[in-house]
């Protein structure tokens, strides 16, 4: 689950990293109240949204009066920001955070990440901050320092401070630096995230070690003990599919395809994805029902596929282990029945009742292209769909 | 033996009173398995459907002589089953749960290096499907039916996956020495590289499927391994050709995140290390029957 700047800030205050003061604003006129609680000089609008790179999208801009705010916070608010994060649709700004300038001396950049060769947090920095570690590691891979976390004992001082060394920061900040780095790290381990961000971390012209930016991600297989961090969820950020799936307990990715796609497992899901683009089509979603579905989660899961105005067809792939095929093969029944459907549906089953799912597919009476194996399912949506595309003359 | 399960491992059950543990655990003895009983702290000294239930590993492994273990515990308790069964002298645990926090399986790898290796349990999981010898016996979810007993083995990050792999084999007579599901998630117990190497000394294997996905560096690994180290043949299918980078497709560790993650990359190290790619999903049968002809 990712987290807004303003709420990751206020965890690392929480932990003894320190933050220029700011404040939330939802109008271009509190925006202006907020920057006179403030020092009352210069200050910056931030878009609040889900994904790095904002600036470049125009979503931070550097303000010196009060018409300059409100403009600024007019333009953001309803705006829809793109950036290489977002995808093509962008998201939606209706917050934005009203920040004190800070006077920049030297920009690092920090990260804790879940390494997974070496199976523990690992700390990422550089002293060139404010780039992309992707363009850091492209253009000065020399510059990137590592250091991995023993989980017995967590992050130890005398790490932090090779780090701060490492960075090439004055003695007299390695005390600040050690902080701040092990207050990242307590914030990591603490709170269950995932990946924790800061970049650039500053120094500013006054010696004061600030964390001008910050992303923090958590493990969402953690939420269940972090109720404090589930309140962050920001819904407006989510991909309304996704939202609708996962309020429901399935597991939903939408694409940008045609082709709405019903599978169990993870990996089986994947993989009917690639026949699908193989076949010629393109999915319009990754969904996995999950071991043990009955009808009722079946028949959701066609609501969630079809949530999406893009689906012009829908493949069910099942490979039953847990579940059973005369249960998938109900609620693909009703569903048909329920919601009316006139798309094309093929649908494959395997493994536990296949017998009995098979009949009551067949039994229904209704018009259900049934497959055998995945590459035939594939074949048999994807001529499917090109052929209804084909009698409403070519439309959408 | 086939690897990690054969008709004389000592199956005990953790959660075995739970819903799912009691359903696969009387699953996995009709198919023969030796299963000797199971865990629930505060039932040992009760029997459930004729098997002796424990309140500790430990005191199962004394009673019974259990070596492997299946946890059937759900996800927020799984890493404690865990480091009991790698306490309590068991060889083998499979974790079949789905959603251990990560911050618990990283502790769960720490603790399990506190034994030395030869007393060191070997974990198969979290998140996944289990591991099969057919004929022989299994522990874990799979429809048993669909694995013709045979010499080629498989391993695989996706449970359903590796249903469709052993079910397109049997489909063309090519039958399976063990099967194994590594799981989904992105820290877990044994790796592509530990299972490969595995099959590649055990006598009752010829040649290994291989499952992989999206996501972490372990099929690049497995990738050097086979080139430098196996003797036995290897096919490969990696998932996710279609998958956007950066988005979590199902599996927890199923995303794209740094370079060599994806699936057309892990495509081409494993074939410039030897291994022959499955081009598609259906052709997994298929391009086993021509690697082994």
């Amino acid at each position: 689950m990712d987290i807004h700047e303003y709420q990751a800030k206020e965890l690392l205050k929480r932990f003894g990293v320190n933050v220029p003061r700011g404040g939330i604003a939802y109008s271009p006129e509190q925006a202006v109240y907020r920057s006179h609680e403030l020092s009352g000089g210069k200050c910056v609008v931030k878009a609040q949204i889900h994904s790095g790179a904002r600036g470049k999208a125009g979503g931070v801009r550097i303000c010196s009066s009060d018409d300059e705010i409100a403009d600024a916070a007019a333009w953001m608010l309803g705006r829809k920001l793109v950036t290489h994060q977002t995808g093509p649709a962008g998201k939606l700004v209706s917050r934005l955070y009203i920040e004190e300038a800070t006077d920049i001396a030297q920009e690092i950049y920090l990260a804790f990440v879940m390494d997974r060769t070496e199976e523990r947090v690992v700390v990422v920095a550089s002293a060139q901050g404010g780039m992309e570690i992707e363009d850091i590691s492209t253009d000065e891979p020399d510059s990137i320092i590592r250091s991995v976390v023993d989980p017995a004992v967590g992050m130890q001082a005398f790490q932090a401070r090779e780090i701060a060394f490492q960075l090439g920061l004055d003695p007299a900040l390695i005390a600040q630096a050690t902080k701040t780095i092990t207050g990242c790290y307590r914030l990591m381990e603490d709170m269950d995230a995932s990946m924790v961000e800061v970049n650039p971390l500053v120094v500013t012209g006054a010696g004061e070690i600030v964390a001008l930016d910050a992303k923090v991600s958590f493990d969402d297989n953690a939420l269940f003990r972090r109720p404090e961090i589930s309140e962050f969820r920001d819904k407006s950020q989510e991909d309304p599919r996704e939202t609708y799936a996962e309020d429901r307990g399935l597991s939903y990715i939408g694409l940008e395809g045609e082709i709405g796609c019903i599978v169990n497992g993870a990996g089986l899901a994947m993989a009917t994805l690639d026949m699908i683009k193989m076949a010629g089509g393109e999915p319009a979603n990754f969904l996995d029902v999950g071991g043990g579905a009955s009808p009722e989660r079946v028949l959701m899961s066609f609501k969630a596929v079809l949530n999406d105005p893009n689906v012009e067809a829908i493949l069910v792939n099942i490979f039953a282990g847990i579940n059973r095929c005369d249960w998938i093969a109900e609620g693909v029944v009703r569903a048909v029945r329920e919601l009316n459907l006139t798309m094309p549906l093929v649908v494959r089953l395997s493994g536990t009742n296949v017998e009995e799912g098979r009949a009551l597919i067949n039994e229904s009476g209704l018009d259900i292209i049934t497959a055998d194996t995945l590459a035939e399912a594939a074949d048999k949506v994807v001529g499917a769909w090109k052929t209804g595309r084909n009698q409403n003359g070519g439309a959408v | 033996m086939a690897i990690l399960i054969d008709k004389n491992s000592r199956v005990l059950v953790t959660g075995l009173t739970g819903r799912i543990g009691s359903f696969h655990a009387e699953e996995m003895r009709a198919y023969g398995t030796n299963v000797v009983g199971g865990v629930t702290p505060g039932k040992g000294g009760t029997t459930h459907n004729g098997l002796p239930v424990f309140n500790t590993v430990k005191g199962a492994v004394a009673e019974t002589g259990a070596d492997l273990a299946i946890c059937f515990v759900p996800p927020p308790f799984a890493a404690d089953a865990i480091m009991e069964a790698a306490d309590g002298g068991i060889r083998t645990c499979v974790c079949i749960a789905d959603g251990i926090p990560t911050q618990d399986m990283i502790r769960v790898k720490r603790y399990m290096r506190r034994y030395k290796s030869e007393r060191r349990m070997r974990l198969i999981g979290p998140n996944c499907a289990g591991i099969i010898t057919p004929g022989q016996g299994f522990a874990g979810l799979m429809p048993p039916h669909i694995y013709l007993p045979g010499r080629i083995g498989i391993v695989g990050r996706s449970g359903t996956l590796g249903y469709e792999a052993a079910s397109q084999m049997k489909a063309r007579g090519i039958g399976v020495s063990s099967s194994i599901g590594i799981g989904g998630d992105p820290i877990n117990g044994s790796s592509f590289r530990d299972i490969l190497e595995l099959f590649e000394n055990d006598p009752d294997t010829d040649a290994v499927v291989m499952v992989g996905e999206i996501g972490g560096p372990q099929e690049a690994e497995a990738a050097v391994y086979i080139r430098d180290h196996m003797t036995k043949p290897v096919a490969a299918y990696i998932a996710g050709l279609s998958a956007p980078k950066g988005r979590r497709m199902g599996h927890a560790g199923a995303i794209v995140s740094a370079f060599g993650e994806s699936a057309q990359e892990k495509v081409e190290i494993l074939k410039d290390c030897g291994v022959a790619i499955v081009p598609n999903p259906s052709a997994i049968g298929e391009t086993v029957e021509n690697m082994v002809a």
